[in-house]
């Protein structure tokens, strides 16, 4: 009896809340998917160093995933609370034909056993068929050969998914069986005959709070976005914190003030349905107040992740284009003693000569230089009178540090084989080389002065009054934080450096230039084994292919990240305002069918309903929009290390992830209000 | 209240007739089990009329308002309000029909409980597209023609029951539509708000001439009309006629045939 009770009480919610299960099964199979992308990555034979990352990528998905579980969960709880608030006319029925309420959560828990199984087999059916589509991506990242892989299912994902949503399930029941005992058969018998009170906000107040928060917001904004240099911890959580009050006070005064507005406009307000239209969203919209704000802050992060992601992903793409313009380098430096930090020089082709080997074999072209350092120029004395003001500003910085000369004619060398332009200098002047936006900042504060620099001895004249984009290392970021170029007879060998070997291989295609990186390693650790003596060494290799494989790692570390956190919150907020909107539109069914007995038109009560949806869809959406201009500024400052010249293509990527999700959940809601409304009037329409 | 009478009856023009229905059928069921809620029901209504249609629950009352008002289909038959075939209407034309022919005013009052009493009242004109200005001079002669002035701004849960059904009243009539339908308007109301609101039908009736169809099963409710009409079965029984009787005399009368239609209504007095 009762699991017949159960199983037709699913099949009449299923018809009205589909959406509700549809969003649980999505939730499902996004886990799931996300979770196996660990195994499917192992079946691809990526090689040692991709696997690595592939194992710092499952890990950190396994972590944010229970981050996830936690937002799902809270989903499922409020969904399954709001279902059952709907319901106490018919628990109270059950209660007076005498039912006990140990019957009614026997009835509930058999529920939510018969949906979870169902959501959780579907879930992982569809998260099955999904994730051999997210291994295409898998394999577009990594730059994979697709042809070794085969459908496959990963088990400890699918346990991982069972066990995570079983949880959740029983969180679910624990909390259904709370309520339950805490029912009163003389509330639930009352429950929906209580007369609304439909509350008119004081509008001064309103005016006045709407106001206040908006300039409190503005302020915020500021301090966000265009004042981020004076930001500190506090500041930022701060701000927050602002954000976050001010958002819901905004939604608190709109509420009051979007009825009283239209209301003012005599002839918009009665013509038509409008009257209706908007006290139906002014009723909804005061309970609506908490929900919205946490909607367009989930929103407001959604849209902030995605498109950081996005733009880290399509920048290191056009960094490694840019910062990596050779195949292979060594710096080689040498310290006179391990206490001191002073560099002294040592010629690394003479070391592979020792060895009996060239350093140049492998190479089609290559640049062997060294730079200099002058124990006078610091990065202190570099400043110069502005080096109070800056280290007030930045108190971490070390401004001990020996600033890097390099001789001009080297750096045009590096320059021509980089396929990069060329400097030029007179006799008395320098230039600053860099390309790491903070220092560069820093260093034009005092290139604008147009300072005079004492290099070894010479008086030199800074030619620019900022500094010059470039760099000598080969990485994957923008990191040089500034390099002295200096007309050739300035420096003194007594300062030489650090030593450097930058080349490219003599090899054409990828194969070739793997199996030449090879030799050139075997060949430097074997150069390496044969030194003699116990320097204290600071050498280190780079190649663009290794810096390649970092960089497809973290690109797909950011990206999984991102769509995971994204995709889960925009389902969230969709199925919070679908429930919603959808269950107000089954009170409101009687309204409905009065509208049509008073002879309204159906284009017309659908009209309704598009903006009654619109409404409670757009508001969030448009107050999330402004946060992110604001946010993604203040994003695009934390993340200038990395570039972001294509934050365009970003947001456009974010905007369509964004329409499809949000969008579809709009459009669903609306169509089933629709629905709702219009089948289930017992009233001739035709 | 002159035409209501019989005698101007017989003689009344076919220009006055406004509701005409012809030999209507309403079934439910399936073959197997039939149940006939109609059962070939004619008869006219003439212009400015306010008939009161009697009958015990389950007589077939509610279902013929229904067929009236556009709510329900007929089975069979034909139902004319002035030259058109209601019967035939469809889609857009229906609702026209609906918001521009037709007021409504049901037993639960039917407000919409988000609006205030002037917001529900104007709704039907604002459904009809009228200006704004139109709208308000409107609302407000019939709400001062119904005794709700004092409560146009407040809402339906503030209200009583008397003044909520006297509310939409004014929704109905606000339109002047052709022909005011009543489902058991006195249903939900205790007596002294039943009775102020049948003296405000009354007035409605003759100051405003609107023509007005109540269905109830309540002897004093009827009484206020000028003809009533009864049906048992889903067939007209029988038909009175006010003609000069004071409400008194007429209630009496009413009480009369109510009595020999048998006990099946009784237990509905």
């Amino acid at each position: 009896m009762l699991c017949k009770l159960s199983v037709s009480n699913i099949r009449r919610s299923l018809r009205d809340y589909a959406i509700y299960f549809f969003t649980l099964l999505i939730g499902v199979s996004v886990f799931y998917v996300f979770n196996a992308i660990g195994g499917q990555a192992t079946m691809m034979q990526l090689g040692e160093s991709k696997n690595e990352i592939v194992g710092l990528i499952s890990s950190a998905l396994s972590y944010i995933s229970v981050f996830v579980a936690g937002v799902l969960g809270l989903l499922i709880v409020y969904a399954s609370r709001f279902l059952m608030k709907r319901r106490h006319r018919e628990f109270a029925l059950y209660m007076t034909l005498g039912m006990s309420k140990g019957g009614i959560s026997a009835i509930l828990l058999l529920e939510t056993v018969i949906i979870g199984m169902l959501s959780l087999g579907a879930g992982l059916l569809l998260g099955i068929g999904l994730s051999q589509l997210m291994s295409a991506l898998v394999a577009h990242l990594f730059e994979a050969d697709m042809s070794a892989y085969r459908f496959m299912v990963s088990g400890e994902a699918a346990v991982k998914t069972v066990l995570f949503f079983a949880v959740m399930y029983l969180v679910v029941m624990v909390f259904n069986s709370i309520m339950i005992s805490r029912f009163r058969l003389i509330d639930l018998m009352q429950s929906g005959q209580k007369a609304e009170t439909i509350k008119l906000k004081n509008p001064v107040l309103c005016v006045i709070v709407f106001l206040v928060s908006a300039a409190v917001l503005g302020y915020t904004y500021y301090q966000v976005g265009w004042n981020y240099d004076g930001l500190n911890r506090t500041k930022f959580v701060l701000s927050f914190v602002a954000g976050t009050v001010t958002t819901f006070l905004i939604f608190w005064s709109v509420a009051g003030m979007l009825l009283r507005v239209v209301m003012s406009a005599k002839n918009t307000y009665f013509r038509s349905l409008n009257a209706f239209t908007f006290r139906q969203i002014s009723s909804k919209i005061n309970t609506a107040v908490c929900s919205m704000s946490i909607i367009c802050l989930m929103l407001f992060i959604t849209i902030c992740t995605l498109t950081s992601a996005f733009s880290i992903r399509n920048s290191m793409n056009a960094n490694l284009r840019a910062l990596c313009p050779a195949d292979f380098e060594i710096e080689w430096a040498v310290y006179d003693d391990p206490e001191n930090d002073r560099i002294v020089f040592e010629d690394v082709a003479e070391k592979y000569a020792d060895a009996g080997m060239d350093i140049r074999e492998h190479f089609r072209d290559s640049v062997h230089f060294h730079s200099y350092i002058d124990p006078a120029l610091t990065l202190g004395t570099f400043l110069g009178s502005q080096l109070e003001s800056i280290r007030s500003d930045y108190q971490f910085l070390n401004y001990d540090a020996h600033e890097e000369i390099v001789r001009l004619s080297d750096y045009n060398r590096l320059m021509q084989l980089y396929g990069r332009e060329q400097l030029a200098l007179n006799d008395d002047e320098f230039l600053v080389a860099a390309n790491f936006s903070s220092m560069i900042e820093i260093r034009n504060r005092i290139l604008a002065e147009k300072p005079a620099v004492e290099v070894f001895g010479h008086t030199l004249h800074a030619r620019l009054d900022k500094c010059t984009d470039g760099f000598i290392s080969l990485s994957s970021n923008r990191v040089n934080t500034g390099i002295l170029i200096v007309p050739d007879d300035v420096p003194d060998e007594s300062g030489a450096g650090a030593d450097y070997f930058i080349g490219t291989y003599a090899a054409d295609t990828k194969e070739a230039c793997a199996q030449t990186e090879q030799t050139v390693k075997e060949q430097f650790d074997r150069m390496s084994r044969s030194l003699a003596d116990d320097a204290a060494r600071s050498v280190m290799t780079t190649s663009k292919i290794e810096i390649y494989e970092n960089s497809i790692g973290i690109a797909a570390l950011v990206t999984f990240l991102g769509l995971y956190i994204g995709l889960i919150f925009l389902l969230a907020c969709g199925a919070v305002l679908a429930l919603k909107e959808l269950s107000e539109s089954v009170d409101s069914i009687p309204r409905y069918v009065m509208l049509r007995k008073l002879g309204a038109e159906e284009q017309d009560i659908t009209k309704s309903l598009l903006i009654q949806t619109g409404v409670f869809f757009l508001l969030p959406l448009l107050l999330a929009g402004i946060h992110s201009v604001v946010g993604m500024k203040f994003a695009a400052y934390v993340l200038s290390v990395f570039g972001t010249e294509n934050i365009g293509a970003s947001i456009l990527s974010t905007s369509l992830i964004l329409l499809a999700i949000y969008g579809g959940y709009f459009l669903i809601t609306f169509l089933s209000s629709k629905r709702i409304t219009h089948a289930a009037q017992n009233i001739r329409t035709q | 209240m002159e035409n209501n009478t019989g005698v101007q009856m017989k003689g009344a023009d076919r220009q006055m007739e406004l509701l005409r229905i012809q030999q209507i059928e309403k079934y439910y069921g399936s073959k197997s089990s039939l149940t006939k809620a109609i059962d070939d029901i004619s008869f006219n209504v003439e212009k400015g009329e306010f008939v009161a249609i009697m009958g015990a629950s389950g007589s077939g009352k509610t279902t013929l308002l229904n067929c009236i008002s556009t709510i329900d289909r007929v089975t069979a038959g034909h139902i004319f309000l002035e030259d058109t075939d209601i019967t035939a209407l469809k889609g857009k034309a229906l609702n026209r029909f609906r918001r521009e022919k037709l007021g409504f005013i049901f037993q639960d009052f039917n407000l919409l409980d988000t609006l205030t009493a002037y917001e529900n009242i104007a709704l039907a004109l604002s459904i009809q597209k009228r200006p704004a200005k139109e709208i308000d001079t409107a609302v407000k002669t019939v709400a001062e023609q119904l005794g709700i002035t004092e409560v146009l701004q407040k809402y339906p849960y503030q209200m009583s029951g008397g003044q909520k059904q006297r509310v939409a009243s004014a929704r109905a009539i606000v339109t002047d539509p052709r022909l005011v339908l009543a489902d058991e308007p006195t249903g939900a109301l205790d007596s002294k708000a039943a009775k102020m609101l049948l003296e405000r039908f009354r007035y409605l009736n003759q100051e405003r001439g609107a023509t007005i169809m109540m269905v109830t099963h309540d002897s004093f409710t009827a009484s206020y009309a000028g003809r009533v009409i009864f049906i048992k079965d889903g067939k007209i029984f029988h038909e009175l006629r006010r003609g000069d009787d004071s409400r008194k005399q007429f209630f009496d009368r009413i009480i009369d045939v109510v009595t020999l239609l048998g006990g099946d209504v009784s237990d509905a007095l």
